[in-house]
């Protein structure tokens, strides 16, 4: 193994040829005019050597013409870099709507994995290929990075709130995960797998760990442990704003604001709730900081999506079964 | 010549700057803005040496793929001090302080800076910090890397963070006083006739540099003390368990570290102008053009600290208008590379040292510049960011770029310096050596970036090994290469044949007094009558 000389990086993700594509562009102009200077200074340095110590070459003036020229041609083909680029980028921010949602927390110095029917992972990662993967990701202490290589994939993963992005699987196998951001001692050390599955392979992975509770369903009983539901409720008693269907949602804030309730807007409204009162309600709720870890944030946070789903009811407690499969067309799980 | 001196060749003063005065006082207290110079040539070659140090272990250690030649807490600390004393103890200082610092005044005729004792103050306050930062080193060191990043350098490291800060905080001071220095100095003490379109290239990126110093510097110290609250006070402005927001850190830090990154190219910019321009014989080909992109360099270097942080998390459209930005501040360093090119056209290229570290300069700082380009382009970025594709790129820059012409202009003035010739063949051989070397060790880490190694790593997939042990060996030679020079520089004071006044035939100012200078600088004091770089009184020639 130690004696390989790999070149170019696998491609696993729908994102991998797009980058590479972009890459190969960048390798060809940057050949092309790297050469190009080479050669020049070369042919001049060549060309016009000093042949006697006495010689006075006469002087020139410059060229308008010549630095018009290479000042717009390279700014020109600059702007192609530019557009290409930020097209890729803006794919790599915009989730597909029918992703698998996985939540990942870092701390110093390992990944940890939660899926939404509740199955954990330290280190490891198991998705299905052929569908978009969304990952929420926040840390328990300093800044990481989850990088996938083979998916041309990066996102720091910061404490104190939730950053998403996400992937496309096209093939299965294992591929590694780094983290980029330097974090400490162990920096190198905290490395996994992402353990790319057929569809089929991936359901038997799932009912595997049949014994885990959904992280909907964990976060309904912490809402109810910690009686946000005497305050949050649909009937007139309610003291804050009724969760149901809040989710991706327009609110209004008392201060004449407008935002989209996601999830930052969740874990800051339960860490810190008087940041940004919804309007008509007073800042009565106390926080929560220290009350909850970030795993039950991100269980409270998935419970307060699926009360915006469309089958689910306010209370429910969803068995595994039924989140297994999302409300997508069973034929996407196949795209083949 | 292009300045009318009385004589070409100057009468033997009784005493040049070197020999009016002996002693360890004479130096210490010197208001000489050349001798202070060479105090700081002193200084930064220590911090040279003991940056390449810790690269060379840092290098041992990636030769295999096990953590196994330092433990993983050292092997942190390395890179960290080896960051940490490059950048602000050499890098930042090396090309104002010791070769601004001597040859700004000569290049314009005046007999030093405009405030000398403001000058060695600077070169103080620098060994202050310097020693501030270097008991950290000997107590045990730092391990949050040069950056810093938050809250890992405020709540989580139990490292020296505080005194090394501390230590950049100060030698911040020094930078400023001497880009302070620098800017009154240009804009009053020209000779008369020297028009600011007479300047020499160096002077004008010089004059640049010191903008962005004085400009950049306090943003820096600012952050370096909202650090130190936090992490002493435990004011929270960083560290979200204390209400803070880490990512503001990496605004403010990038806000300077970025324009930092000119500060250190953009004087071996002026270097090479000064290089291509004497061993062509020939006018710079596009002067104006060229004294422009520094301006332009400095003022958009300024606006595109957020490409640091294309995954940060920062918005989408910060990253589109951080990222054509970014494309734009390319354009000003391509025009100097393609004018430095023109320039030789129709010369009498000479393949002195100088210039053999001219041709070293545009070769690699093209192929760093190319290569920001990928980094620029926000797609790809996402994939290279924090990968050894960044170490690649930034050290073709640094290295490449600013210590290949801080090495051109060492060996060009070094006669002026001295008083002595260096040894030209060993010199050749050096620049081979150091090419061969930085071309060895840095650019497999182009590929090792792409295949996705990430950067600050003790140990590493074994795949990867083929590829680090290359830039191991690499590194060696490179390290050869840098020991040469200090050897036959320190040879050649002793040994070295006397120089004349003027051995390269330039027109510079500098040129026009004897080698070394007088403590004045010149025996009269000379007046312009034309613009700098006209080689011949023939008439101009037209092209395009």
């Amino acid at each position: 193994m130690g004696q390989t000389l790999p070149l170019f990086p696998e491609q696993a993700s729908t994102m991998a040829g797009r980058v590479d594509a972009l890459y190969f562009y960048l390798l060809a102009v940057s050949a092309f005019f790297a050469t190009l200077i080479a050669l020049t200074v070369i042919v001049f340095a060549i060309r016009y050597r000093r042949r006697s110590e006495s010689e006075l070459p006469r002087g020139l003036e410059g060229s308008m013409k010549l630095e018009i020229a290479w000042t717009v041609i390279p700014l020109f083909i600059s702007l192609s870099f530019f557009f290409w680029g930020a097209k890729i980028f803006f794919a790599m921010h915009r989730v597909p709507d029918d992703a698998v949602e996985v939540n990942v927390i870092g701390k110093q110095w390992m990944w940890k994995v939660q899926h939404a029917d509740g199955q954990r992972e330290i280190n490891e990662l198991h998705v299905p290929i052929g569908r978009p993967v969304r990952l929420t990701m926040t840390s328990e202490d300093v800044i990481h990075d989850f990088f996938v290589p083979a998916f041309r994939m990066k996102q720091d993963v910061v404490p104190g709130q939730y950053t998403t992005t996400w992937f496309e699987a096209t093939k299965p196998g294992r591929y590694r995960i780094f983290c980029a951001q330097y974090c400490g001692t162990k920096h190198s050390g905290m490395i996994g797998w992402v353990h790319a599955m057929d569809p089929g392979e991936y359901q038997t992975w799932l009912s595997g760990g049949a014994t885990s509770e959904s992280l909907a369903s964990a976060g309904a009983k912490l809402f109810q442990r910690h009686a946000c539901n005497t305050c949050h409720r649909p009937d007139s008693l309610a003291r804050g704003p009724n969760l149901e269907g809040l989710f991706g949602k327009q609110v209004q804030l008392a201060d004449g604001r407008t935002l989209v309730a996601d999830e930052s807007y969740l874990r800051e409204s339960i860490l810190n709730p008087n940041a940004k009162t919804v309007a008509g309600f007073q800042p009565i709720m106390p926080t929560f900081q220290g009350l909850v870890s970030e795993e039950e944030l991100l269980q409270l946070v998935a419970y307060i999506k699926s009360l915006s789903k469309p089958q689910a009811s306010p209370s429910a407690q969803l068995p595994p079964s039924n989140r297994a499969a999302p409300p997508t067309p069973s034929g996407k799980e196949n795209p083949k | 010549m292009s300045a009318a001196v009385h004589e070409p060749e100057p009468p033997e003063p009784r005493d040049n700057y070197l020999t009016s005065a002996y002693g360890v006082r004479s130096w210490l207290l010197t208001r000489d803005h050349k001798r202070i110079a060479l105090l700081y040539l002193a200084s930064i070659n220590v911090f040279f040496f003991l940056g390449g140090l810790f690269a060379l272990l840092i290098r041992l250690e990636l030769l295999t793929p096990e953590g196994d030649f330092v433990q993983a807490e050292t092997y942190n600390k390395l890179f960290t001090m080896h960051g940490v004393t490059m950048i602000f103890f050499f890098m930042i200082p090396a090309i104002p302080a010791v070769l601004g610092n001597f040859f700004i005044p000569m290049m314009i005729g005046a007999k030093d800076l405009a405030f000398p004792r403001l000058n060695l103050l600077s070169w103080y306050i620098y060994v202050v910090g310097a020693l501030f930062t270097f008991w950290a080193i000997v107590h045990g060191g730092v391990d949050t890397g040069w950056t810093f990043y938050t809250p890992y350098s405020t709540a989580s490291s139990n490292s020296h963070v505080i005194a090394t800060a501390v230590g950049i905080f100060i030698t911040g001071f020094s930078s400023i006083l001497t880009g302070l220095n620098f800017i009154v100095t240009i804009h009053t003490m020209r000779a008369p006739g020297m028009t600011w379109f007479r300047l020499p290239l160096f002077v004008w990126s010089s004059y640049a540099t010191s903008l962005i110093i004085v400009l950049g510097t306090p943003v820096v110290a600012v952050t370096i003390l909202m650090v130190f609250a936090e992490r002493v006070l435990h004011l929270g402005f960083f560290d979200p368990a204390l209400g803070g927001d880490p990512i503001l850190f990496q605004h403010l830090f990038w806000f300077y570290s970025h324009p930092a990154v000119y500060i250190m190219v953009l004087p071996a910019m002026g270097v090479i102008s000064e290089l291509v321009t004497t061993f062509s014989r020939k006018n710079i080909f596009g002067y104006k053009f060229v004294a422009f992109a520094s301006i332009g360099i400095a003022v958009l270097g300024f606006l595109v600290w957020g490409h640091h942080m294309f995954v940060s998390g920062q918005s989408v459209y910060a990253g589109l208008i951080f990222s054509i930005l970014s494309f734009l501040v390319a354009i000003p360093s391509a025009v100097k590379v393609f004018n430095w090119t023109a320039t030789m056209y129709k010369g009498s290229v000479s393949y002195r040292t100088p210039m053999l570290y001219a041709f070293g300069f545009i070769g690699l700082f093209t192929i760093g510049g190319l290569t920001g380009l990928f980094l620029a382009s926000l797609g790809v970025d996402v994939h290279v960011h924090d990968t050894y594709f960044i170490i690649a790129h930034f050290h073709y820059i640094m290295v490449g770029g600013t210590i290949m012409g801080y090495l051109g202009g060492v060996h060009y003035w070094w006669p002026k310096i001295s008083g002595k010739l260096y040894p030209e063949g060993w010199a050749k051989f050096a620049a081979l050596v150091i090419f061969i070397g930085f071309n060895l060790t840095f650019f497999p880490q182009f590929i090792l970036g792409y295949l996705g190694m990430p950067r600050r790593y003790h140990a590493y997939p074994e795949e990867f090994q083929v590829l680090n042990v290359m830039s191991t060996a690499g590194a060696s030679i490179l390290g050869v290469g840098y020991i040469i020079p200090l050897i036959y520089m320190v040879w050649s004071m002793r040994y070295g044949r006397n120089a004349p006044a003027n051995p390269w035939g330039s027109t510079g100012l500098e040129w026009k007094t004897t080698s070394p200078p007088p403590t004045d600088n010149f025996e009269t004091p000379p007046v312009v009558t034309e613009d700098p770089y006209v080689y011949s009184h023939e008439e101009v020639e037209v092209v395009g």
